[in-house]
Protein backbone atom coordinates (compact mmCIF):
# COMPACT_ATOMS: atom_id res chain seq x y z
CA UNK A 1 0.00 0.00 0.00
CA UNK A 2 1.48 3.45 -0.86
CA UNK A 3 1.65 6.72 0.46
CA UNK A 4 -1.40 8.49 -1.32
CA UNK A 5 -3.82 5.30 -0.76
CA UNK A 6 -2.56 5.35 3.57
CA UNK A 7 -3.44 8.91 3.10
CA UNK A 8 -7.11 8.42 1.67
CA UNK A 9 -7.77 5.70 4.03
CA UNK A 10 -6.80 8.36 7.35
CA UNK A 11 -8.71 10.86 6.28
CA UNK A 12 -11.69 8.68 5.65
CA UNK A 13 -11.38 7.07 9.09
CA UNK A 14 -10.93 10.34 10.15
CA UNK A 15 -14.52 11.81 9.09
CA UNK A 16 -16.19 8.45 9.72
CA UNK A 17 -15.24 8.78 13.35
CA UNK A 18 -16.90 12.28 13.19
CA UNK A 19 -19.65 10.69 12.24
CA UNK A 20 -20.06 8.52 15.08
CA UNK A 21 -19.05 10.83 17.65
CA UNK A 22 -19.94 14.43 15.98
CA UNK A 23 -22.79 14.76 17.90
CA UNK A 24 -21.64 14.24 20.95
CA UNK A 25 -17.85 16.37 20.76
CA UNK A 26 -19.90 19.55 19.02
CA UNK A 27 -19.62 22.23 21.41
CA UNK A 28 -23.00 24.07 20.60
CA UNK A 29 -26.35 22.89 19.41
CA UNK A 30 -26.25 23.28 15.58
CA UNK A 31 -29.25 24.83 14.94
CA UNK A 32 -29.46 26.85 18.76
CA UNK A 33 -29.29 30.26 17.62
CA UNK A 34 -26.80 33.19 19.94
CA UNK A 35 -26.53 36.71 20.14
CA UNK A 36 -22.83 36.13 18.21
CA UNK A 37 -24.31 37.14 14.45
CA UNK A 38 -22.38 36.35 11.76
CA UNK A 39 -19.22 36.60 13.62
CA UNK A 40 -15.61 35.63 12.10
CA UNK A 41 -14.07 32.13 13.37
CA UNK A 42 -12.98 32.86 16.27
CA UNK A 43 -12.01 30.99 20.01
CA UNK A 44 -15.48 30.77 21.33
CA UNK A 45 -16.57 29.66 17.49
CA UNK A 46 -13.88 27.89 15.48
CA UNK A 47 -15.85 28.36 12.13
CA UNK A 48 -17.58 31.59 12.99
CA UNK A 49 -21.33 31.92 13.31
CA UNK A 50 -24.32 32.16 11.06
CA UNK A 51 -26.42 35.23 10.17
CA UNK A 52 -28.34 33.73 13.47
CA UNK A 53 -25.51 33.11 15.54
CA UNK A 54 -25.19 29.00 14.93
CA UNK A 55 -22.40 27.95 15.40
CA UNK A 56 -20.45 26.50 12.15
CA UNK A 57 -18.18 24.37 13.83
CA UNK A 58 -21.26 22.27 15.40
CA UNK A 59 -23.13 22.48 11.99
CA UNK A 60 -20.47 20.49 10.40
CA UNK A 61 -19.65 18.32 12.67
CA UNK A 62 -22.71 17.45 13.50
CA UNK A 63 -23.45 17.11 9.59
CA UNK A 64 -21.16 14.33 8.80
CA UNK A 65 -23.17 11.77 10.01
CA UNK A 66 -25.61 12.62 7.44
CA UNK A 67 -23.09 12.61 4.88
CA UNK A 68 -21.65 9.00 5.77
CA UNK A 69 -24.91 7.91 6.43
CA UNK A 70 -25.77 8.19 2.92
CA UNK A 71 -22.21 7.30 1.19
CA UNK A 72 -22.21 4.30 3.18
CA UNK A 73 -26.22 2.94 2.24
CA UNK A 74 -25.75 4.50 -1.46
CA UNK A 75 -22.56 2.41 -2.00
CA UNK A 76 -23.75 -0.65 -0.62
CA UNK A 77 -27.26 -0.70 -2.67
CA UNK A 78 -25.63 0.63 -5.71
CA UNK A 79 -22.70 -1.60 -5.84
CA UNK A 80 -25.44 -4.82 -4.87
CA UNK A 81 -27.79 -3.39 -8.06
CA UNK A 82 -24.24 -3.00 -10.20
CA UNK A 83 -23.02 -6.66 -9.46
CA UNK A 84 -26.63 -8.36 -9.66
CA UNK A 85 -27.14 -6.41 -13.26
CA UNK A 86 -23.23 -6.48 -14.30
CA UNK A 87 -22.09 -9.84 -13.84
CA UNK A 88 -25.66 -11.61 -15.16
CA UNK A 89 -25.17 -10.16 -18.00
CA UNK A 90 -21.63 -10.31 -18.99
CA UNK A 91 -21.76 -13.92 -17.23
CA UNK A 92 -25.41 -15.23 -19.58
CA UNK A 93 -24.74 -13.21 -23.04
CA UNK A 94 -27.20 -12.99 -25.45
CA UNK A 95 -30.50 -11.68 -25.32
CA UNK A 96 -30.18 -11.38 -21.53
CA UNK A 97 -26.58 -8.95 -22.03
CA UNK A 98 -28.59 -7.25 -24.46
CA UNK A 99 -31.36 -5.99 -22.63
CA UNK A 100 -29.07 -5.72 -19.12
CA UNK A 101 -26.30 -3.29 -20.88
CA UNK A 102 -29.38 -1.39 -22.88
CA UNK A 103 -30.80 -0.69 -19.85
CA UNK A 104 -27.59 0.40 -18.08
CA UNK A 105 -26.80 2.13 -20.98
CA UNK A 106 -29.82 3.94 -20.72
CA UNK A 107 -29.75 5.32 -16.82
CA UNK A 108 -25.84 6.26 -18.07
CA UNK A 109 -27.01 8.53 -20.64
CA UNK A 110 -30.35 10.20 -19.16
CA UNK A 111 -28.98 13.53 -17.06
CA UNK A 112 -29.38 11.82 -13.71
CA UNK A 113 -29.57 15.10 -11.56
CA UNK A 114 -32.83 16.79 -13.12
CA UNK A 115 -34.20 13.34 -12.92
CA UNK A 116 -33.37 13.08 -8.97
CA UNK A 117 -34.46 16.95 -8.45
CA UNK A 118 -37.92 16.00 -9.79
CA UNK A 119 -38.42 12.70 -7.97
CA UNK A 120 -36.66 14.16 -4.80
CA UNK A 121 -39.00 17.29 -4.76
CA UNK A 122 -42.14 14.84 -5.65
CA UNK A 123 -41.44 12.71 -2.53
CA UNK A 124 -43.94 13.57 0.82
CA UNK A 125 -41.38 13.02 3.31
CA UNK A 126 -37.56 13.41 2.46
CA UNK A 127 -35.62 11.20 5.25
CA UNK A 128 -32.20 10.57 5.08
CA UNK A 129 -32.35 6.71 3.58
CA UNK A 130 -35.03 7.24 0.63
CA UNK A 131 -33.32 9.76 -0.40
CA UNK A 132 -30.58 7.59 -0.75
CA UNK A 133 -32.33 4.54 -2.13
CA UNK A 134 -33.41 7.08 -5.02
CA UNK A 135 -30.05 7.97 -5.63
CA UNK A 136 -28.72 4.16 -5.29
CA UNK A 137 -31.32 3.73 -7.89
CA UNK A 138 -29.44 6.45 -10.89
CA UNK A 139 -25.79 5.63 -9.64
CA UNK A 140 -25.35 1.72 -10.39
CA UNK A 141 -25.25 1.80 -13.71
CA UNK A 142 -21.57 2.98 -14.38
CA UNK A 143 -20.22 -0.18 -12.42
CA UNK A 144 -22.76 -2.69 -13.91
CA UNK A 145 -20.98 -1.63 -17.04
CA UNK A 146 -17.42 -2.33 -15.69
CA UNK A 147 -18.26 -4.94 -13.98
CA UNK A 148 -20.05 -6.94 -17.26
CA UNK A 149 -16.66 -5.88 -19.59
CA UNK A 150 -14.61 -7.99 -16.82
CA UNK A 151 -17.05 -10.61 -16.12
CA UNK A 152 -17.28 -11.22 -20.05
CA UNK A 153 -13.47 -11.83 -20.13
CA UNK A 154 -13.48 -13.91 -17.51
CA UNK A 155 -16.21 -16.31 -18.06
CA UNK A 156 -14.37 -18.56 -20.62
CA UNK A 157 -11.51 -18.79 -18.87
CA UNK A 158 -10.26 -22.49 -18.22
CA UNK A 159 -11.15 -22.38 -14.42
CA UNK A 160 -14.82 -21.07 -15.04
CA UNK A 161 -15.25 -23.68 -17.82
CA UNK A 162 -13.58 -26.69 -15.54
CA UNK A 163 -16.13 -25.87 -12.85
CA UNK A 164 -18.82 -25.73 -15.73
CA UNK A 165 -17.74 -29.38 -17.14
CA UNK A 166 -18.16 -30.47 -13.68
CA UNK A 167 -21.86 -29.45 -13.02
CA UNK A 168 -21.56 -26.93 -11.16
CA UNK A 169 -25.12 -24.99 -11.07
CA UNK A 170 -24.48 -21.68 -12.76
CA UNK A 171 -25.40 -19.42 -9.78
CA UNK A 172 -22.55 -21.28 -7.95
CA UNK A 173 -19.82 -21.02 -10.89
CA UNK A 174 -20.98 -16.95 -10.29
CA UNK A 175 -20.97 -16.58 -6.60
CA UNK A 176 -17.96 -18.47 -5.96
CA UNK A 177 -15.85 -18.56 -8.90
CA UNK A 178 -16.64 -15.25 -10.73
CA UNK A 179 -16.92 -13.00 -8.34
CA UNK A 180 -13.78 -13.23 -6.34
CA UNK A 181 -11.82 -12.39 -9.30
CA UNK A 182 -14.28 -8.99 -9.67
CA UNK A 183 -13.58 -7.86 -6.35
CA UNK A 184 -11.05 -4.80 -6.87
CA UNK A 185 -13.35 -3.62 -9.88
CA UNK A 186 -16.54 -3.59 -7.28
CA UNK A 187 -14.29 -2.14 -4.52
CA UNK A 188 -13.73 0.71 -7.31
CA UNK A 189 -16.74 0.75 -8.14
CA UNK A 190 -18.22 1.01 -4.35
CA UNK A 191 -15.71 3.96 -3.70
CA UNK A 192 -16.60 5.58 -7.03
CA UNK A 193 -20.71 5.30 -5.89
CA UNK A 194 -19.81 6.60 -2.51
CA UNK A 195 -18.10 9.52 -3.96
CA UNK A 196 -21.09 10.41 -6.51
CA UNK A 197 -23.73 9.65 -3.83
CA UNK A 198 -22.30 11.89 -1.39
CA UNK A 199 -21.36 14.76 -4.16
CA UNK A 200 -25.65 14.26 -5.52
CA UNK A 201 -27.24 14.30 -1.35
CA UNK A 202 -25.28 17.73 -0.78
CA UNK A 203 -25.87 19.14 -4.52
CA UNK A 204 -30.11 17.72 -3.40
CA UNK A 205 -29.63 19.74 0.53
CA UNK A 206 -27.59 23.03 -1.39
CA UNK A 207 -30.96 23.06 -3.89
CA UNK A 208 -33.12 23.04 -1.77
CA UNK A 209 -35.19 19.75 -2.56
CA UNK A 210 -34.46 17.56 0.68
CA UNK A 211 -35.73 18.61 3.78
CA UNK A 212 -33.38 21.31 5.75
CA UNK A 213 -34.57 19.65 9.08
CA UNK A 214 -31.51 17.45 9.43
CA UNK A 215 -27.93 18.72 9.26
CA UNK A 216 -25.67 17.72 6.31
CA UNK A 217 -22.67 19.80 4.60
CA UNK A 218 -25.50 20.81 1.56
CA UNK A 219 -27.97 22.19 4.08
CA UNK A 220 -24.88 24.65 5.61
CA UNK A 221 -24.48 25.68 2.15
CA UNK A 222 -28.19 26.32 1.09
CA UNK A 223 -28.40 28.83 3.94
CA UNK A 224 -25.14 30.46 3.48
CA UNK A 225 -26.83 31.02 -0.04
CA UNK A 226 -29.73 32.03 0.92
CA UNK A 227 -28.85 34.31 3.51
CA UNK A 228 -26.57 35.78 0.77
CA UNK A 229 -23.04 34.84 2.46
CA UNK A 230 -21.34 36.12 -0.45
CA UNK A 231 -22.56 39.47 -0.84
CA UNK A 232 -22.12 39.86 3.22
CA UNK A 233 -18.60 38.53 2.77
CA UNK A 234 -19.13 35.64 5.16
CA UNK A 235 -16.76 33.17 3.41
CA UNK A 236 -16.28 31.29 6.85
CA UNK A 237 -20.37 30.15 6.20
CA UNK A 238 -19.50 28.32 2.96
CA UNK A 239 -15.66 27.57 3.10
CA UNK A 240 -15.54 25.06 5.70
CA UNK A 241 -18.52 22.27 4.31
CA UNK A 242 -16.89 22.77 1.11
CA UNK A 243 -13.32 21.80 1.95
CA UNK A 244 -15.12 18.82 3.80
CA UNK A 245 -16.40 17.60 0.85
CA UNK A 246 -13.10 18.26 -0.95
CA UNK A 247 -11.10 16.29 1.51
CA UNK A 248 -13.81 13.35 1.86
CA UNK A 249 -14.25 12.96 -1.87
CA UNK A 250 -9.98 13.09 -2.64
CA UNK A 251 -9.71 10.96 -0.39
CA UNK A 252 -12.24 8.25 -1.72
CA UNK A 253 -10.45 9.24 -5.29
CA UNK A 254 -7.15 8.29 -3.64
CA UNK A 255 -8.12 5.08 -2.02
CA UNK A 256 -9.81 4.30 -5.80
CA UNK A 257 -5.90 5.11 -7.34
CA UNK A 258 -4.68 2.61 -4.92
CA UNK A 259 -7.37 -0.13 -6.00
CA UNK A 260 -6.57 1.00 -9.87
CA UNK A 261 -2.73 0.55 -9.59
CA UNK A 262 -3.17 -2.84 -7.59
CA UNK A 263 -5.80 -3.95 -10.47
CA UNK A 264 -3.54 -2.79 -13.41
CA UNK A 265 -0.05 -2.96 -12.58
CA UNK A 266 0.99 -0.75 -15.63
CA UNK A 267 -0.22 2.43 -13.48
CA UNK A 268 2.00 1.84 -10.79
CA UNK A 269 4.53 4.28 -10.45
CA UNK A 270 7.72 3.51 -12.25
CA UNK A 271 10.67 3.75 -9.76
CA UNK A 272 13.80 5.79 -11.13
CA UNK B 1 -23.20 2.67 -41.40
CA UNK B 2 -24.67 -0.62 -38.99
CA UNK B 3 -22.62 1.11 -36.01
CA UNK B 4 -24.39 4.37 -36.43
CA UNK B 5 -27.84 2.93 -36.98
CA UNK B 6 -27.78 0.77 -33.32
CA UNK B 7 -26.50 4.23 -31.91
CA UNK B 8 -29.27 5.76 -33.34
CA UNK B 9 -31.78 3.32 -32.71
CA UNK B 10 -30.01 3.14 -29.01
CA UNK B 11 -30.78 6.86 -28.53
CA UNK B 12 -34.32 6.48 -29.51
CA UNK B 13 -35.00 4.23 -27.45
CA UNK B 14 -33.37 5.81 -24.30
CA UNK B 15 -35.11 9.00 -25.06
CA UNK B 16 -38.63 7.06 -24.87
CA UNK B 17 -37.48 5.77 -21.68
CA UNK B 18 -37.15 9.29 -20.28
CA UNK B 19 -40.49 10.12 -21.67
CA UNK B 20 -42.10 8.06 -20.37
CA UNK B 21 -40.20 8.00 -16.63
CA UNK B 22 -41.81 11.86 -17.21
CA UNK B 23 -45.07 10.64 -17.38
CA UNK B 24 -44.91 8.20 -15.26
CA UNK B 25 -43.43 10.04 -12.24
CA UNK B 26 -46.63 12.00 -11.01
CA UNK B 27 -48.64 8.99 -11.30
CA UNK B 28 -46.61 6.98 -9.36
CA UNK B 29 -45.66 9.43 -6.63
CA UNK B 30 -47.97 10.28 -3.91
CA UNK B 31 -49.11 13.78 -3.09
CA UNK B 32 -50.73 16.02 -6.21
CA UNK B 33 -49.24 19.10 -6.16
CA UNK B 34 -50.19 20.17 -9.07
CA UNK B 35 -53.91 19.64 -8.60
CA UNK B 36 -53.21 21.83 -5.10
CA UNK B 37 -51.47 24.41 -7.60
CA UNK B 38 -54.43 24.33 -9.82
CA UNK B 39 -57.12 25.06 -7.09
CA UNK B 40 -55.01 27.65 -6.09
CA UNK B 41 -54.60 29.67 -9.49
CA UNK B 42 -58.44 28.98 -10.16
CA UNK B 43 -60.03 31.13 -12.09
CA UNK B 44 -57.04 32.47 -13.99
CA UNK B 45 -56.52 29.31 -15.71
CA UNK B 46 -58.43 29.16 -19.27
CA UNK B 47 -60.07 25.84 -20.10
CA UNK B 48 -57.24 24.96 -22.50
CA UNK B 49 -54.69 24.76 -19.98
CA UNK B 50 -56.21 23.37 -17.77
CA UNK B 51 -56.95 20.68 -19.87
CA UNK B 52 -53.40 19.78 -21.04
CA UNK B 53 -52.14 20.10 -17.43
CA UNK B 54 -54.87 17.36 -16.53
CA UNK B 55 -53.27 15.47 -19.70
CA UNK B 56 -49.68 15.65 -18.42
CA UNK B 57 -50.33 14.92 -14.83
CA UNK B 58 -52.56 12.44 -15.06
CA UNK B 59 -55.40 14.25 -13.04
CA UNK B 60 -58.49 13.07 -15.49
CA UNK B 61 -59.74 9.96 -13.70
CA UNK B 62 -62.05 9.15 -15.93
CA UNK B 63 -59.25 7.92 -18.20
CA UNK B 64 -57.53 4.66 -18.52
CA UNK B 65 -53.34 4.29 -17.85
CA UNK B 66 -53.51 3.48 -21.88
CA UNK B 67 -55.62 6.43 -23.03
CA UNK B 68 -53.81 9.13 -20.74
CA UNK B 69 -50.40 8.05 -22.53
CA UNK B 70 -51.56 8.12 -25.54
CA UNK B 71 -52.70 11.82 -24.67
CA UNK B 72 -49.59 12.60 -23.46
CA UNK B 73 -47.75 11.92 -26.04
CA UNK B 74 -50.21 13.46 -28.52
CA UNK B 75 -49.14 17.05 -26.16
CA UNK B 76 -45.64 16.14 -26.57
CA UNK B 77 -45.72 15.62 -30.66
CA UNK B 78 -47.57 19.39 -30.49
CA UNK B 79 -44.93 20.84 -28.36
CA UNK B 80 -47.30 21.47 -25.55
CA UNK B 81 -45.67 20.96 -22.04
CA UNK B 82 -48.24 23.12 -20.29
CA UNK B 83 -48.21 25.79 -18.00
CA UNK B 84 -45.60 27.34 -15.43
CA UNK B 85 -46.54 28.31 -12.48
CA UNK B 86 -43.58 29.92 -11.98
CA UNK B 87 -43.85 32.58 -14.54
CA UNK B 88 -47.58 32.14 -14.89
CA UNK B 89 -48.76 32.37 -17.52
CA UNK B 90 -46.19 31.72 -20.14
CA UNK B 91 -46.39 28.49 -21.51
CA UNK B 92 -43.29 25.86 -20.53
CA UNK B 93 -42.11 25.70 -24.24
CA UNK B 94 -41.72 28.99 -24.34
CA UNK B 95 -39.66 29.70 -21.28
CA UNK B 96 -37.27 26.33 -21.82
CA UNK B 97 -36.97 27.95 -25.36
CA UNK B 98 -35.47 31.09 -24.47
CA UNK B 99 -33.54 29.84 -21.79
CA UNK B 100 -32.09 26.97 -24.11
CA UNK B 101 -29.36 29.01 -26.01
CA UNK B 102 -28.03 30.29 -23.10
CA UNK B 103 -27.24 26.34 -21.70
CA UNK B 104 -26.13 25.32 -25.39
CA UNK B 105 -23.69 27.98 -25.29
CA UNK B 106 -22.09 27.57 -22.46
CA UNK B 107 -22.35 24.48 -21.67
CA UNK B 108 -20.98 23.43 -25.15
CA UNK B 109 -18.49 25.63 -25.39
CA UNK B 110 -17.17 24.87 -21.94
CA UNK B 111 -17.22 21.39 -22.59
CA UNK B 112 -15.47 21.32 -26.14
CA UNK B 113 -12.67 23.09 -24.20
CA UNK B 114 -12.37 20.83 -21.16
CA UNK B 115 -12.54 17.97 -23.09
CA UNK B 116 -9.59 19.19 -25.71
CA UNK B 117 -7.52 21.19 -22.89
CA UNK B 118 -7.95 17.90 -20.10
CA UNK B 119 -6.88 14.90 -23.35
CA UNK B 120 -4.36 17.05 -24.01
CA UNK B 121 -2.50 17.74 -21.03
CA UNK B 122 -3.69 13.75 -20.23
CA UNK B 123 -1.61 12.83 -23.79
CA UNK B 124 1.34 14.69 -21.83
CA UNK B 125 1.04 13.48 -18.60
CA UNK B 126 0.79 9.84 -19.77
CA UNK B 127 3.64 10.15 -22.00
CA UNK B 128 6.30 11.76 -19.24
CA UNK B 129 5.06 9.09 -16.54
CA UNK B 130 7.40 9.75 -13.98
CA UNK B 131 8.29 13.46 -14.46
CA UNK B 132 7.18 16.23 -12.52
CA UNK B 133 3.59 16.19 -14.13
CA UNK B 134 3.27 13.33 -12.13
CA UNK B 135 2.22 16.06 -9.33
CA UNK B 136 -0.92 17.56 -11.61
CA UNK B 137 -2.71 13.87 -10.60
CA UNK B 138 -3.13 15.26 -6.55
CA UNK B 139 -4.20 18.43 -7.91
CA UNK B 140 -6.79 17.85 -10.20
CA UNK B 141 -8.28 14.88 -8.02
CA UNK B 142 -8.77 17.63 -5.52
CA UNK B 143 -10.00 19.73 -8.14
CA UNK B 144 -12.51 17.51 -9.47
CA UNK B 145 -14.12 16.52 -5.61
CA UNK B 146 -15.27 19.62 -5.18
CA UNK B 147 -18.69 20.24 -6.67
CA UNK B 148 -19.36 22.60 -8.89
CA UNK B 149 -21.56 25.00 -7.27
CA UNK B 150 -18.97 25.48 -4.26
CA UNK B 151 -16.53 26.17 -7.02
CA UNK B 152 -18.82 28.76 -8.06
CA UNK B 153 -19.54 30.85 -5.09
CA UNK B 154 -16.17 30.55 -4.33
CA UNK B 155 -15.23 31.87 -7.56
CA UNK B 156 -18.02 34.67 -6.86
CA UNK B 157 -16.38 35.75 -3.56
CA UNK B 158 -12.76 36.02 -4.99
CA UNK B 159 -13.44 37.85 -7.90
CA UNK B 160 -16.62 39.88 -8.22
CA UNK B 161 -16.94 40.51 -4.33
CA UNK B 162 -13.39 40.74 -3.00
CA UNK B 163 -11.91 41.77 -6.46
CA UNK B 164 -14.38 42.86 -8.43
CA UNK B 165 -12.95 41.80 -11.52
CA UNK B 166 -16.51 40.22 -13.76
CA UNK B 167 -20.08 40.32 -12.71
CA UNK B 168 -21.65 37.92 -10.10
CA UNK B 169 -24.98 36.65 -11.78
CA UNK B 170 -26.90 37.32 -14.80
CA UNK B 171 -26.34 36.63 -18.32
CA UNK B 172 -26.17 40.35 -19.78
CA UNK B 173 -25.82 43.50 -18.04
CA UNK B 174 -29.27 44.55 -16.90
CA UNK B 175 -30.50 47.52 -19.26
CA UNK B 176 -29.49 46.02 -22.38
CA UNK B 177 -31.40 44.41 -25.09
CA UNK B 178 -30.32 41.57 -26.29
CA UNK B 179 -29.82 42.41 -30.11
CA UNK B 180 -26.81 41.74 -32.65
CA UNK B 181 -24.29 43.86 -31.50
CA UNK B 182 -20.53 44.90 -30.05
CA UNK B 183 -21.89 46.06 -26.66
CA UNK B 184 -24.04 43.20 -26.11
CA UNK B 185 -21.82 40.46 -27.19
CA UNK B 186 -19.28 41.86 -25.25
CA UNK B 187 -21.36 41.59 -21.92
CA UNK B 188 -22.46 38.21 -22.58
CA UNK B 189 -19.02 36.96 -22.76
CA UNK B 190 -17.87 38.53 -19.72
CA UNK B 191 -20.39 37.65 -17.88
CA UNK B 192 -19.79 34.00 -19.39
CA UNK B 193 -16.46 33.94 -17.78
CA UNK B 194 -16.56 33.28 -14.18
CA UNK B 195 -19.33 30.17 -15.24
CA UNK B 196 -17.29 28.83 -17.59
CA UNK B 197 -14.10 28.71 -15.74
CA UNK B 198 -15.91 27.28 -13.00
CA UNK B 199 -17.38 24.38 -15.47
CA UNK B 200 -14.00 24.26 -17.47
CA UNK B 201 -11.86 23.75 -14.16
CA UNK B 202 -14.34 21.20 -12.46
CA UNK B 203 -14.94 18.78 -15.05
CA UNK B 204 -11.01 18.95 -16.77
CA UNK B 205 -9.65 16.83 -14.36
CA UNK B 206 -11.55 13.68 -15.54
CA UNK B 207 -10.31 14.10 -19.15
CA UNK B 208 -6.87 14.36 -17.51
CA UNK B 209 -6.86 11.45 -15.07
CA UNK B 210 -8.48 9.12 -18.42
CA UNK B 211 -6.55 10.27 -21.13
CA UNK B 212 -3.15 9.48 -18.81
CA UNK B 213 -3.77 6.52 -17.57
CA UNK B 214 -5.06 5.40 -21.14
CA UNK B 215 -1.74 6.56 -22.35
CA UNK B 216 0.07 4.86 -19.72
CA UNK B 217 -1.40 1.45 -21.11
CA UNK B 218 -0.76 1.86 -24.70
CA UNK B 219 2.43 2.98 -24.31
CA UNK B 220 3.39 -0.64 -23.44
CA UNK B 221 1.56 -1.39 -26.63
CA UNK B 222 3.82 -3.04 -29.47
CA UNK B 223 2.51 -0.90 -32.05
CA UNK B 224 4.54 2.25 -29.71
CA UNK B 225 7.33 0.28 -29.67
CA UNK B 226 7.77 -0.71 -33.07
CA UNK B 227 6.92 3.35 -33.90
CA UNK B 228 10.32 3.89 -31.89
CA UNK B 229 12.19 1.10 -33.58
CA UNK B 230 11.58 2.76 -36.98
CA UNK B 231 12.97 6.07 -35.61
CA UNK B 232 10.28 8.60 -36.14
CA UNK B 233 9.89 11.35 -33.68
CA UNK B 234 8.49 11.96 -30.50
CA UNK B 235 6.00 14.12 -31.32
CA UNK B 236 4.85 11.65 -33.78
CA UNK B 237 4.40 8.71 -32.09
CA UNK B 238 3.38 10.28 -29.17
CA UNK B 239 0.27 11.84 -31.23
CA UNK B 240 -0.32 9.93 -34.35
CA UNK B 241 0.45 6.63 -32.73
CA UNK B 242 -0.43 6.85 -28.77
CA UNK B 243 -2.50 9.31 -28.48
CA UNK B 244 -5.06 8.53 -31.83
CA UNK B 245 -5.20 5.16 -29.86
CA UNK B 246 -5.66 6.34 -26.52
CA UNK B 247 -8.32 9.06 -26.74
CA UNK B 248 -11.13 6.16 -27.86
CA UNK B 249 -12.24 5.43 -24.78
CA UNK B 250 -12.14 8.91 -23.65
CA UNK B 251 -14.54 9.74 -26.63
CA UNK B 252 -16.98 6.94 -25.81
CA UNK B 253 -16.52 7.90 -22.14
CA UNK B 254 -17.39 11.61 -23.66
CA UNK B 255 -20.80 10.38 -24.49
CA UNK B 256 -21.70 8.77 -21.07
CA UNK B 257 -20.19 11.22 -18.49
CA UNK B 258 -22.19 13.72 -20.38
CA UNK B 259 -24.88 13.76 -18.76
CA UNK B 260 -23.49 14.11 -15.34
CA UNK B 261 -21.08 16.98 -16.70
CA UNK B 262 -25.09 18.83 -17.64
CA UNK B 263 -25.63 18.26 -14.33
CA UNK B 264 -22.86 20.46 -13.11
CA UNK B 265 -23.37 22.79 -15.26
CA UNK B 266 -26.95 23.57 -14.17
CA UNK B 267 -25.38 24.07 -10.30
CA UNK B 268 -23.35 26.28 -11.97
CA UNK B 269 -25.96 28.39 -13.90
CA UNK B 270 -28.14 28.39 -10.41
CA UNK B 271 -25.21 29.82 -8.38
CA UNK B 272 -24.62 32.64 -10.98
CA UNK B 273 -28.25 33.57 -11.65
CA UNK B 274 -27.36 32.52 -15.66
CA UNK B 275 -30.46 33.17 -17.26
CA UNK B 276 -30.26 29.46 -19.03
CA UNK B 277 -32.34 25.82 -17.80
CA UNK B 278 -30.07 25.63 -14.73
CA UNK B 279 -31.29 28.28 -13.37
CA UNK B 280 -34.65 27.97 -14.67
CA UNK B 281 -35.10 25.00 -12.50
CA UNK B 282 -33.99 26.19 -9.76
CA UNK B 283 -36.85 28.76 -9.86
CA UNK B 284 -38.99 25.83 -10.58
CA UNK B 285 -38.17 23.97 -7.74
CA UNK B 286 -38.86 26.55 -5.11
CA UNK B 287 -42.67 26.94 -6.74
CA UNK B 288 -43.20 22.95 -7.33
CA UNK B 289 -43.44 24.04 -10.35
CA UNK B 290 -43.77 20.29 -11.93
CA UNK B 291 -44.63 21.48 -15.62
CA UNK B 292 -41.04 23.39 -15.56
CA UNK B 293 -39.22 20.67 -13.87
CA UNK B 294 -40.06 17.66 -16.08
CA UNK B 295 -40.06 20.42 -19.31
CA UNK B 296 -36.42 21.05 -18.27
CA UNK B 297 -36.03 17.05 -18.02
CA UNK B 298 -37.18 16.44 -21.41
CA UNK B 299 -35.33 18.95 -23.47
CA UNK B 300 -31.71 18.52 -21.91
CA UNK B 301 -32.32 14.65 -22.45
CA UNK B 302 -32.77 16.08 -25.61
CA UNK B 303 -29.92 17.77 -25.97
CA UNK B 304 -27.75 15.02 -24.45
CA UNK B 305 -28.90 12.59 -26.80
CA UNK B 306 -28.30 14.66 -29.76
CA UNK B 307 -24.68 16.00 -28.50
CA UNK B 308 -24.30 11.58 -28.00
CA UNK B 309 -24.85 10.89 -31.53
CA UNK B 310 -22.17 13.60 -32.53
CA UNK B 311 -19.66 12.01 -30.36
CA UNK B 312 -20.58 8.71 -31.88
CA UNK B 313 -19.94 10.50 -35.47
CA UNK B 314 -16.56 11.46 -34.18
CA UNK B 315 -15.68 8.02 -32.86
CA UNK B 316 -16.84 6.55 -36.21
CA UNK B 317 -14.26 9.07 -38.10
CA UNK B 318 -11.09 7.86 -35.68
CA UNK B 319 -11.50 4.47 -35.48
CA UNK B 320 -11.75 2.26 -38.67
CA UNK B 321 -12.35 -0.71 -36.89
CA UNK B 322 -16.19 1.08 -36.54
CA UNK B 323 -16.11 1.97 -40.46
CA UNK B 324 -15.17 -2.02 -41.10
CA UNK B 325 -18.21 -3.45 -39.75
CA UNK B 326 -20.87 -2.07 -41.60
Amino acid sequence: MNFKTKLGLGILAFFALLAVIGEWIAPYDPSAMSDDLLSPPSGAHWFGTTMTGQDIFSQVLVGTRGVMVVGLVCGVLATFLSILVGVTAGFLGGAADEALSMLSNIFLVIPALPLIIIVASMLPSADTVLIAAVISLTAWAWGARILRAQTMSLRRRDFVEAARASGERTWRIIVFEVLPNLLAVIGSGFVGTVIFAVMLQITLSFVGVISLSTWNWGTILFWAQSNQALGLGAWWWFVPAGLCIALLGTALALINFGIDEYANPRLRKVRA
Amino acid sequence: MTFLLRRALFYLVTLWAAITANFLLPRLLPGDPVQAMITKLGGRLNSDAMASLYVLFGLDENKSIWEQYVDYWASLVRGDLGLSFTFFPTPVADVLSQSMPWTLGLVGVTTVIAFLLGTLLGVYAGWKRGSWMDNLIPITTFLSSIPYFWLGLIAISLFSVTWPLFPASGGYAPGLVPEFSGEFIGSVLEHAVLPGITIVVSSVAGWILGMRNMMVTVTAEDYVLVARAKGLTQKRIMFAYAARNAVLPSISGFALSLGFIVGGALLVEMVFSYPGLGYVLFQGIGAKDYPLMQGVFLVITLAVLVANLLADIGYLLLDPRTRREG
